[in-house]
């Protein structure tokens, strides 16, 4: 026989279950430890130590705690903002524009009335003002693709350049704080803070009622169903008698908004002020946390601690190894879990089969 | 004559996770004849054909061509033997000619030569009478000549190995005479023909031989002058089963819809349906025959609420009284408590959610009930229970997503939804398209169970057999206007079949 059966041939699985699936999830994170050992070593480190000073610098005391969930909290509130419009296969990659809004509008607030205002009432007109301006930049891409189909993809994302924009003009001119030539806004009064607990911003608990909500909403109410069967198929949405336009503008209000809060939480209780990088990339580095927690918002707590963690660990790597280790290696370590993460769901449908004739012909 | 072997499979086996879709198969092609392989939807006609033409690997067995055993590892490697498939879907390019189509892929030295491909196409047409314009665009052609160009491109590569998937499928009874006659040219030529179907009709007429696939196993060959349609259905199907379709005569028959100059003109300024009107009554089943897209979804949708109409009225009556459906929403109608039931073309892409289970799917129709703003999600479940049982979908749990049951039982989730809603009005379109003759009668049994409570059911069909059996009357569309409305019990094929080709049907 001149011809070859092919070397490695493909088949779909049969359903391997959550479980199982889930444990091969976890495998390829550890696979992508071990990869990145291997560049650990390279740099002349020993990676155990790498990694065990990795965890003592994110975990190992209760300021190092602090400090990550501080990391942690934009990061996990940007993909509960992501998971909706995901749900529905609506690309929104504008997050970081939308917590960009939402924090101009609480600034807004913050700035005007901290010295008139009591924290009780300004507080919450600031959220609500943050919700509100995020929601409506979040349904801007929507309204024009419910009615005249434009690509969210791409709306979405300039959107986020525009917002970042307009807050470089606010900090260069308007809202310049005195002396001017600073190009930065004031820090917020007490009246405007969010107050702390345990060391760490009460923002983090908005965030968590977030993950209860997000969850609940997509699972049991009428408008996470809408969201789901528009997701799955339009023209199913339709035949139901969905208004799909109707879902799509108000599903984008709600991703928006949950944006608008994250934004909120940002300036009022973690930099006290308003910056062009509000955001910080975690509108971006949400699609990653959202798209590995499979959209579960249970799933994207763990998921955006374990990058919190790592961003941690890192920058206390970068100082123990005397910039030898640089800070991005996290975000290298971060792109082969992505990497690892995503080749696992190739292995969790399909099987390999390798050639096994040659082997039957010479029996 | 010594017949001489085309090609000759020993003990094929292809195995999709679970699901064996062949089992063992063996079979054997002449050259210079026409095989049919006959087989039920799922039995693994269309995988046994794509291992042949090199799009699936199989897990065992062997393949020879002619005495010399080969190995198709792709498409190509099924060209150079010379092996050609025409897909039930068409694989053509739309804004190319015929003849820039027919070269497409071929990797011929020097530039393309427009006048030679001509003059070979217009040599492969008139050796097997094919009627072709090489220079025409596809998208301008219809469903038979598409095909026409799918057939004189594997010709072209030299293939003398033919498969044809469901070639009928698509066809008005004329056009499928015409290739039935183009077949048995190439076949008098010495080319060997496997032909894909479930048509008992087609492979009396047409084949010498017929080979039977049941749930993936050979079950055996017979030469077709040996074998009835009774036969035939026996072997496939693997026991004795009633061919007979019943119609119960209509019982006190009341006007339920009627549709006036119901005129559709879709988003590129054309003219879907035209000045279409008919009434339906309760206790009927109304048949709508006619060539696939010339208005029958259009019709459908326009009633259900899902389609601008420009013109024209759609009346539902009711003993309390009569209501306008036109410009009413989809959800207007099911809020106004119009009991209208839909079973459409597309069952995963439009009257089911694919990735959810059954009890997510039967939500599709209640999810607006339950209290603040929850949904409620128990008596969807109950329902699911109810239309599994009644039914007898077989699928592990109601938890299983709906894209990983089969055929039959997708289409039982979906007409025992729309029929647990106790319509009065009950709208199908190719309700047993891709299902094996025991769901269709299943299917049928429900459609009639339905007319005889008193449901207007009107079935969008493109078997003319079924539709002369099963249906009351039958409304035969031709490019979007009402060509005629016929009585089920008198009307022949062939009246049927003219009046889908020509306004009228008269010649």
């Amino acid at each position: 026989m001149n011809r070859k059966e092919p070397l490695i041939r493909l088949a779909k699985r049969d359903d391997l279950g959550t479980m199982n699936a889930w444990i091969i999830r976890i495998v390829s994170i550890f696979a992508a430890l071990i990869l990145f050992a291997g560049l650990i070593v390279s740099v002349g480190y020993n990676p155990v130590s790498v990694y065990v000073a990795m965890i003592g610098g994110a975990l190992g005391s209760p300021l190092n705690i602090q400090q990550t969930i501080k990391i942690m909290i934009p990061l996990l509130g940007a993909s509960l903002a992501i998971a909706p419009a995901f749900k529905m296969k609506f690309w929104n990659i504008g997050v970081e524009g939308q917590i960009t809004v939402g924090g101009i509008c609480a600034t807004y607030f913050a700035l005007t009335f901290q010295n008139s205002w009591p924290s009780g009432v300004l507080l919450p007109v600031m959220c609500l003002a943050a919700a509100i301006g995020g929601g409506l930049w979040g349904m801007l891409p929507a309204v024009f693709r419910a009615k005249w189909g434009t690509n969210e993809t791409l709306f979405t994302l300039m959107l986020n350049y525009i917002a970042i924009g307009v807050v470089k003009y606010l900090q260069g001119g308007p809202w310049e704080k005195v002396p001017k030539g600073t190009q930065m806004i004031e820090r917020f009064a007490q009246t405007a803070r969010m107050p702390n607990v345990w060391g760490v911003t009460a923002g983090g608990f908005i965030v968590l009622a977030l993950v209860i909500f997000m969850y609940c909403y997509l699972r049991f109410t009428k408008q996470g169903y809408q969201i789901a069967v528009v997701g799955e198929s339009e023209a199913t949405a339709r035949y139901a008698g969905i208004n799909v336009g109707r879902v799509i503008v108000r599903t984008m209000f709600v991703s928006g908004a949950i944006a608008g809060l994250v934004g909120f939480i940002v300036v009022s209780g973690i930099n006290y002020t308003l910056s062009d990088s509000v955001a910080g990339g975690v509108g971006f580095t949400g699609i990653t946390v959202a798209w590995l927690a499979q959209l579960n918002p249970i799933g994207m707590v763990f998921i955006s601690m374990l990058l919190a963690v790592l961003t941690k660990g890192a920058s206390t790597i970068n100082t123990l190894t005397h910039n030898a280790l640089p800070e991005s290696m996290s975000d290298m370590l971060t792109g082969l879990i992505l990497f690892c993460m995503l080749a696992s769901e190739f292995f969790i449908r399909y099987r390999m089969i390798f050639r096994t004739r040659q082997k039957e012909a010479a029996k | 004559m010594e017949k001489e072997t085309a090609i000759r499979l020993e003990g094929i086996t292809k195995r999709f996770g679970d699901v064996v879709a062949n089992r063992s198969v063996s079979l054997e092609v002449y050259r210079g004849e026409i095989l049919s392989l006959l087989g039920e939807n799922g039995s693994g006609k269309t995988t046994l054909m794509n291992m042949i033409s090199g799009i699936y690997f199989p897990d065992q067995g062997h393949i020879f061509v002619g005495e010399k055993e080969v190995l198709i590892r792709s498409p190509k490697d099924a060209i150079d033997l010379g092996i050609g498939m025409i897909h039930q879907h068409f694989k053509l390019v739309d804004v190319l000619t015929a003849a820039e189509n027919i070269v497409l892929g071929l990797r011929e030295k020097g530039k393309f030569d427009k006048k030679a491909v001509a003059a070979r196409v217009q040599a492969i047409s008139e050796k097997y009478g094919f009627s072709i314009d090489p220079q025409k665009k596809v998208y301008d052609m219809s469903v038979s000549e598409k095909q026409t160009v799918e057939i004189i491109k594997v010709l072209y590569r030299g293939a003398d190995i033919l498969i044809l998937d469901e070639p009928t499928a698509v066809l008005t009874p004329q056009e499928t005479e015409k290739l039935f006659a183009v077949l048995r040219a190439m076949r008098d030529d010495g080319k060997a023909i496997i032909i894909i179907t479930h048509k008992l009709q087609e492979v009396l007429e047409l084949s010498d031989r017929v080979s039977v696939l049941r749930k993936g196993e050979y079950i055996g060959t017979v030469s077709t002058a040996e074998a009835t349609a009774q036969s035939l259905t026996d072997m496939m199907v693997g026991q004795a089963t009633v061919l007979n379709i019943e119609r119960p005569e209509p019982v006190n028959p009341q006007k339920r819809l009627s549709v006036a100059g119901l005129t559709v003109v879709d988003g590129n300024g054309v003219r879907k349906l035209s000045n279409v009107s008919f009434d339906v009554y309760g206790g009927e089943i109304l048949g709508i025959a006619g060539i696939s897209g010339c208005g029958q979804k259009e019709l459908l949708e326009s009633i259900a609420g899902l389609q601008n109409v420009q013109t024209g009225s759609i009346i539902y009556h009711t003993d309390e009284g009569s209501e306008e459906l036109v410009g009413k929403s989809a959800m207007a109608i099911r809020e106004k408590g119009i009991r209208l039931s839909f079973v459409p073309e597309d069952r995963l892409g439009m009257g089911l959610v694919a990735n959810m289970d059954m009890a997510g799917n039967m939500m599709l129709r209640s999810f607006k009930r339950g209290r603040f703003g929850l949904s409620d999600r128990k008596s969807p479940e109950v329902l699911a229970e109810q239309v599994k049982d009644d039914l007898e979908v077989v699928t592990p749990s109601i938890q299983t997503p709906v894209r990983r049951m089969s055929g039959g039982n997708v289409q039982k989730v979906l007409v025992g939804r729309e029929i647990a809603a106790e319509p009065k009005i009950l709208m199908t379109a190719y309700a047993v398209r891709g299902l094996d003759i025991n769901t269709s009668y299943t299917i049928y049994h429900l459609l009639n169970q339905q007319k005889e409570k008193g449901v207007a059911v009107i079935y969008v069909g493109e078997d003319l057999d079924v539709l002369l059996e099963l249906c009351d009357r039958i409304l035969v569309l031709c490019g979007g206007q009402v060509s005629g409305i016929l009585n089920g019990r008198s009307a022949t094929r062939e009246q049927v079949g003219l009046m889908m080709t020509k306004v009228g049907g008269a010649s």
